[in-house]
């Protein structure tokens, strides 16, 4: 999706320039064909979105403003859920352990997948190379989780049986509080990395070759052309790729809810997973549904600030 | 479209995902049609009993042809969302496996069928139970929402040649004694069957507690609120009780300073190296560390005897749980029940299976799989026979009845609620980051559940 919007972008606003007195009529009829075709094509994952998140939203919405426990009528009590919250030290913890999450995983997993993106565009160029970093990313969230949780078991995982092996204490990846989180922004900074790195290479491709040319001509470094060129003409697919990753890793629910389960104590109590706990668990929906509205004023907020200061919708390659 | 509105609409898309999650809603369809016929579906949870209902959902249907049973298993992590998802999509089975901890909240939101008109017209003996099984059933507002159908106790399993081992006999393991303050000869057991990787045992000077290789008591898990196979059979010897009353109690007890010391005991062991540390047991399966040598007693439910006893080259004995201060022993006696979904198309059918899987014919059969003890006395003594034609005797489990030291489930509303906050209490206990008496906080959190 990137590069099509990337590249066609330029070409169409060129058209709009060009445009004749004689063609407007035209163009206006096709203006209004087009959109029907448009709408057309829109229409079934229109339908898709307010059927699934829209209608749900807005219920939600309204199910944060009640006491609501899925087997009875929904009873409306005003903000006392948000006034709940707000004096709710699991959620409040649940904050910091989803930031310390989304830190490690999005740090880690961006600046891996920038160099792998740099590997797949400058060295690996064979498509099986870069079709197997993406093999993580094709197997299911639940799968990955599993599979690491047995290979990282106290006793019997094979990791903790090397490092007890060299002679090492063995580590409670996820029975201890200190390890817990970190090990799961591992797994799927593990799972993501490739995907993510076919994004940031898709926007590799749409550098100009021209530029490096030029830049190589005047005597540019490596280094130097990594900064002042692809950097720079990288950062619109970057922020994007930002946006859409760090949304993503907000919402973590399944790593945690096949492996620690919001433990040790309540060390990986994340956002999503209290959320799941306080509605499907302790049927308490109106608190559930509060806390899933401030959940996406939060990833609403935090996707405007990384639109806006990282200039995320303008590129320099105009 | 351009960046800016990809970038927006991609932000917009993914945050919604994060509000649609709870919004979903609908209403069971009430109960309709009278007559006994059609396929009904059953569900439960154990898959080592599946065999055993699936006998009796045939032997149903041969004396009944007109209904046909469907039965489904489901593990028990799946089994309660499905449940609960089927309630609102009205798609429930018509007859369940029901769960102490979990009827009290679907018999006050309508979800369960009354049975005491059935019970009546159709003359059920509610005596044929083991004492105390059927009451546990009758709700808060006294009408019945379930049929007995088997009972569990606490029993201490134990890996014989490695008790041999350490010179401590079947019967020194039979007459243990447990205090709070320095564990009794229990603990006195625990720590000379624990050995490090020098080989020194737990008792002895110059025990590395932090390289054990085998520990002397297993651990399942903190035992959150209630800690049914972990610390029961120990608080329930000090007279201390969960609630003030049960079933449905209102006030929990988890700020008494005799509670606070057995359990500061229990988490003790942990910090001495008798026990693994709580960190350690996540994503592990107390029964199979100990099939592996690394554990030599574990306190377990009579629904895992199956399971110990069935591993290969490991020589099982079965203990009775310790005898407390109070000069008794002590094991909380849970009881499961059929119930019948309210929203069912065929009430008729449904409550005529139910009545069937509580009636003697069927809890014969259960009995006949030497898999669980069955709640009918009668059906109970033959499980008891078949379990010893098996090679395993389980009268450990059986005495704690006939001797009437078991205590009920605590039967208590908001289950879940209690669960929530007692879970990690309990956990920062037992794994040593808190003391003992920090669970008198949680119990202030617990106790105002109650008090809105």
């Amino acid at each position: 999706m990137t590069t099509t919007t990337a590249r066609g972008a330029a070409p169409a606003r060129k058209a709009t320039g060009t445009g004749t007195g004689d063609a407007a009529p035209r163009r206006r009829r096709r203006t209004r064909s087009d959109l029907r075709v448009a709408l057309l094509f829109i229409a079934p994952a229109m339908l898709g979105f307010v059927v699934f998140y829209l209608v749900p939203s807005i219920r939600g919405l309204y199910l944060s403003f009640t006491e609501y426990n899925i087997l009875g009528t929904p009873k409306w009590i005003g903000g006392a859920n948000y006034a709940a919250i707000a004096k709710d030290p699991l959620f409040w913890n649940a904050l910091g352990v989803t930031t310390q999450y989304v830190l490690i995983n999005i740090v880690l997993q961006t600046v891996l997948a920038l160099g792998l993106a740099l590997l797949m565009h400058r060295v690996a160029k064979s498509t099986f190379i870069r079709g197997s970093l993406l093999l993580p990313y094709l197997m299911a969230n639940v799968i990955a989780a599993l599979l690491w949780f047995w290979l990282l078991d106290y006793q019997i995982g094979i990791v903790n049986n090397l490092i007890d092996a060299i002679g090492l204490p063995r580590i409670a990846f996820f029975g201890s509080e200190e390890w817990a989180i970190p090990t799961q922004a591992l797994i799927n900074t593990w799972r993501h990395m490739g995907y993510t790195a076919l994004l940031i290479f898709a926007g590799l491709q749409a550098i100009p070759q021209h530029l490096y040319e030029v830049a190589n001509l005047d005597g540019a470094s490596p280094f130097q052309t990594f900064w002042k060129i692809t950097m720079p003409l990288l950062r619109p697919v970057v922020v994007l790729v930002l946006v859409v990753t760090v949304i993503g890793s907000f919402q973590v629910f399944d790593t945690v809810a096949v492996t620690t389960q919001g433990g040790p104590i309540n060390a990986s109590r994340v956002l999503q997973y209290y959320i799941y706990q306080r509605a499907f668990t302790e049927s308490d929906f109106g608190y559930g549904s509060a806390l899933a509205v401030i959940l996406f004023v939060i990833l609403a907020l935090v996707a405007f600030i990384q639109m806006k200061f990282l200039k995320g919708n303008e590129s320099d390659l105009d | 479209m351009n960046k800016k509105a990809v970038g927006a609409l991609a932000a917009a898309a993914a945050a919604v995902l994060a509000l649609s999650a709870c919004g979903s809603g609908g209403e069971a369809s009430g109960a309709s049609g009278d007559q006994a016929k059609g396929e009904i579906s059953y569900w439960l949870w154990d898959s080592n009993q599946l065999p055993a209902y699936q006998q009796c959902a045939d032997d149903f249907h041969t004396a009944n042809p007109d209904i046909t049973v469907k039965i489904t298993q489901r593990g028990w992590d799946d089994y309660w969302s499905t449940l609960t998802n089927g309630f609102v999509a009205g798609t429930a089975p018509d007859v369940f496996t029901d769960h102490l901890a979990k009827y009290p909240e679907f018999a006050k939101t309508g979800q369960l069928l009354a049975l005491d008109d059935a019970v009546a017209n159709d003359h059920v003996d509610l005596t044929q139970y083991n004492k105390g099984l059927a009451d546990l059933w009758v709700g808060e507002d006294g009408k019945r929402y379930g049929l007995p159908k088997d009972w569990d106790t606490i029993s201490l399993f134990y890996n014989k040649k490695l008790a041999a081992g350490a010179g401590i006999s079947d019967e020194q393991m039979k007459t243990l004694t447990w205090n709070p303050q320095d564990g009794g000869t229990y603990e006195k057991a625990i720590a000379h069957l624990t050995v490090d990787k020098n080989g020194k045992r737990g008792d002895e000077p110059g025990f590395d507690k932090t390289k054990v290789e085998v520990y002397g008591l297993g651990l399942n898990s903190s035992g959150s609120g209630q800690g049914q196979t972990e610390w029961s059979y120990l608080t329930g010897t000090t007279g201390w009780t969960h609630t003030d009353k049960n079933p449905w109690g209102t006030h929990f007890n988890y700020d008494d300073p005799k509670f606070q010391e057995s359990i500061a005991w229990f988490a003790g062991l942990a910090e001495k190296g008798y026990m693994p540390k709580l960190e350690t047991t996540v994503g592990a399966s107390m029964a199979d560390t100990f099939a592996a040598g690394k554990s030599v007693i574990n306190a377990h439910g009579s629904w895992m005897i199956g399971q110990y006893t069935g591993y290969k080259g490991v020589d099982v004995g079965i203990a009775p749980t310790p005898t407390g201060p109070d000069g008794k022993r002590s094991s909380m006696f849970n009881g499961l029940a059929d119930s019948v979904w309210a929203g069912t198309k065929k009430p008729a059918a449904a409550v005529k299976f139910a009545e069937y899987l509580g009636s003697a014919a069927c809890q014969d059969v259960v009995a006949s799989k030497a898999v669980v003890f069955p709640a009918i006395k009668s059906s109970s003594d033959k499980a008891e026979a078949a379990f010893k034609a098996k090679g395993v005797d389980v009268t450990p489990f059986t005495q704690q009845v006939k001797e009437s030291t078991t205590f009920l489930f605590p039967i208590a509303d908001k289950a879940a609620k209690v669960d929530g906050i007692m879970k990690p209490a309990m956990d920062a206990v037992v794994s040593g980051k808190q003391p003992a008496s920090s669970l008198s906080q949680a119990n202030d959190q617990v106790n105002s559940l109650f008090n809105k």
